[in-house]
């Protein structure tokens, strides 16, 4: 792989790129970690400046900031704020960040004080509402997934460095797993978020014989009535449907039209 | 005589951890005033969001508190699931799971080793600085750590937050010719993992000892990860059931992180503990290379650790080959069992890179939570920490140690435990 790129015999600068978390369990970051055999030329197309995970030395001159984790702290909005002004592009990176992933799972009781309670006791502890980064600033770029796909953050990162767009696909799960070669996990009895859920993960989850668990929120055009349908059809249980629409946070508002 | 030093350090949100820590040291005229270790990562209240949920989203959803030992979270929540319902796993069952426990336990160690901690002994910033000068290092860690991953993924359909693991077994069987690749490779890596242990023997680490109590699995014929027995060096034994009264959490003002204690004041668990508790049950050849790294138990250096983790690299390893070989000596047999959810409770003890993983959940008769507790290996770590930071400070400010040597230090102190403070805090 060539290392410097020129553009009319000028030296063009990698980008500075810099990693940072809220409230996550590091997977996403882990993940880029976790391509040793492409690890090292992924190091060579841009300039890490900041990454905490790994690095020593921090420094607040980057271009591209990607964040993981989703808001759930007053502290995190303002740190959330500071990377927005600093970076000219921001990348939420993984489904914590993109729709607040099993975070916001905590959203679901009415009750903050009893939530904090009931891990806490009554020692004091600040929290608030889990929310995804977009209620907060604007995201030039989501990477879907719980845990992202490290080949599709490859891809979006050189794309992002020769200034190429980025496009998702607009088709669910389904189409991968039926290129794949897969057995219909319904077929099987068992529930799977595929027909609704946007693919980009060649099916990772089915390809094992796991239903889909919908982490990478909802495809274009994706209806739930039609879900609900096929989830009838074979007697899957509504509750086992909702556990996982809720699951990673994508399908929040597309749920809130359907009759529990 | 030297002039009793002042010094006044504050390192914010600690690097290459795992994790949002603060480490706060004020020394007065010689005199430690301060010492602390703060955790301050934001809270995620997993054990709130469990309740009211369905039995199978248990190990879906607590892989998702740590992305490390993402492994170990998804084996604890099974086996505290099954506990619950009255099952017992399979022997094949039981070999695959210990089998991806292993490439767990070998990834975390390399890439805490390799990219965490060997930057301060080499005098770099980080691994990538490493990537120039020690080109031939870093080739050999994104080797085996390509290995361990390749295995979790062979096993577990996925490196981290496995898919194929759930509560009765295994989705799907990996593929046995897949297998015996993996067993080949695994071979291969073993000399890898000697010059591991000659790199990390060269390394001179810091005199420091601090009595205390060591807590693990109890070994019972093999070096245990999964389920069993629990003791202290102390000489406490409980059954996994009455972890609590291994834990005793607490809460200090100062940490987000809950705090646990057992016959001292302070507790360690982790891979030291272990080698230090069930030292006999190690693979020969892991022992072997403990000689050589001059560890031997009972240490109380908590640097050590580092070479326990190396020790423990070997150890998993040669028992993944053998436990390919039982595996590929009979035929697959039945890969799930159907799952029958009854009212109760079960208790899942897992040791993890970093030490003994706890969880517990309560069901009621439809297999839905009512109740969840989780208590992370760092968490009973955290009061160590704290306790031997408050030591060391003290003794290198009676050496006369510059604040930079102090700072570093203390740094390459906390780093040696492999704190996970995501995972702590949850
Ligand atoms: S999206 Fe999933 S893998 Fe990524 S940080 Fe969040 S919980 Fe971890
Ligand atoms: S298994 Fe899931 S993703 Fe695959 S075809 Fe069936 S519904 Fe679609
Ligand atoms: S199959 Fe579904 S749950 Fe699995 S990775 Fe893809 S989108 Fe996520």
């Amino acid at each position: 792989m060539q290392k410097i790129r020129t553009y009319l015999g000028i030296e063009i600068k990698y980008p500075k790129t810099a990693f940072f978390e809220l409230s996550s369990c590091e997977g996403c970051q882990l993940q880029i970690l976790n391509k040793e055999a492409t690890l090292l030329n992924f190091l060579d197309l841009v300039e890490i400046v900041n990454f905490r995970e790994v690095m020593s030395n921090r420094s607040n001159d980057y271009e591209i900031a990607f964040v993981e984790g989703s808001v759930t702290r007053a502290d995190e909005v303002t740190q959330l704020l500071e990377i927005r002004q600093q970076a000219k592009t921001l990348v939420a990176l993984g489904s914590c960040a993109c729709f607040g992933g099993v975070n916001q799972l905590k959203n679901r009781f009415q009750n903050l004080e009893w939530v904090k309670k009931e891990v806490y006791g009554n020692h004091p502890i600040e929290t608030q509402e889990v929310r995804p980064l977009s209620d907060f600033v604007t995201v030039d770029f989501s990477i879907y997934g719980c845990p992202v796909k490290k080949e599709e953050v490859e891809e979006i990162v050189t794309n992002l460095v020769l200034g190429k767009s980025i496009e998702h696909p607009r088709y669910p799960v389904c189409m991968e797993c039926t290129a794949n070669g897969n057995i219909c996990l319904f077929n099987l009895g068992e529930p799977c978020l595929g027909p609704v859920t946007r693919a980009g993960c060649d099916a990772w989850c089915p390809n094992n014989r796991m239903g889909c668990w919908g982490c990478r929120g909802p495809a274009d055009d994706a209806n739930l009535r039609q879900l609900q349908k096929i989830m009838d059809d074979h007697n899957i249980p509504r509750q086992a449907m909702f556990d996982r629409l809720e699951c990673f946070g994508g399908f929040t508002s597309a749920m809130k039209e359907m009759d529990r | 005589m030297r002039n009793a030093i002042n010094c006044d350090i504050k390192i914010k949100h600690l690097t290459r951890v795992e994790g949002h820590g603060n480490i706060r040291i004020l020394i007065k005229d010689g005199q430690v005033k301060k010492a602390s270790w703060d955790v301050v990562e934001t809270p995620r209240f997993f054990e709130a969001i469990l309740v009211g949920k369905q039995w199978e989203n248990a190990p879906v959803l607590c892989g998702r508190i740590c992305g490390i030992c993402s492994i170990g979270h998804t084996l604890a929540s099974i086996r505290a699931t099954e506990k619950a319902f009255g099952m017992v796993p399979s022997m094949q069952t039981e070999r695959l799971r210990l089998l991806l426990k292993h490439m767990e336990t070998l990834q975390s160690h390399i890439l805490h080793l390799y990219f965490l901690i060997a930057p301060d002994f080499l005098g770099a910033d980080s691994a990538i600085e490493l990537i120039k000068t020690h080109t031939e290092e870093i080739q050999r860690a994104a080797r085996l750590k390509l290995l361990a991953n390749d295995g979790g993924d062979l096993v577990g359909g996925r490196r981290l937050h496995p898919i194929r693991t759930v509560v009765g077994g295994f989705t799907m069987l990996p593929d046995r010719r897949k297998l015996a690749t993996l067993r080949q490779r695994l071979y291969a890596a073993l000399p890898d993992l000697n010059k591991t242990a000659d790199l990390f023997g060269s390394f001179t680490i810091p005199d420091f000892f601090r009595e205390t109590e060591f807590v693990s699995l109890q070994a019972n014929g093999s070096y245990p990860f999964i389920g069993g027995q629990l003791m202290s060096s102390d000489g406490v034994v409980k059954e996994e059931e009455d972890y609590l009264a291994m834990t005793n959490e607490y809460m200090v003002d100062h940490s987000t992180s809950k705090w646990s204690k057992l016959s001292r004041k302070s507790m360690a668990v982790g891979a030291l503990a272990r080698v230090n508790n069930n030292f006999t049950a190690l693979h020969p050849s892991a022992r072997e290379i403990a000689g050589q790294l001059g560890l031997q138990p009972i240490s109380y250096n908590p640097f050590m650790n580092n070479f326990a983790q190396l020790v423990e690299c070997v150890h998993v390893v040669q028992d993944s080959i053998l436990l390919i070989d039982e595996l590929l000596g009979s035929d697959w047999q039945e890969s799930r069992q159907q799952v029958i959810p009854i009212a109760g409770h079960g208790t899942g003890a897992v040791e993890v890179p970093r030490g003994i993983l706890y969880h517990w959940y309560q069901f009621d008769g439809d297999g839905r939570i009512t109740k969840a507790d989780c208590v992370i290996p760092t968490s009973q770590n955290n009061g160590n920490i704290h306790h031997d930071i408050k030591a060391m400070v003290q003794e290198l400010a009676d050496q006369g140690k510059t604040d930079h040597e102090i700072r570093l230090l203390a740094e390459m102190l906390v780093r040696a435990y492999d704190p996970c403070i995501s995972c702590s805090v949850h």
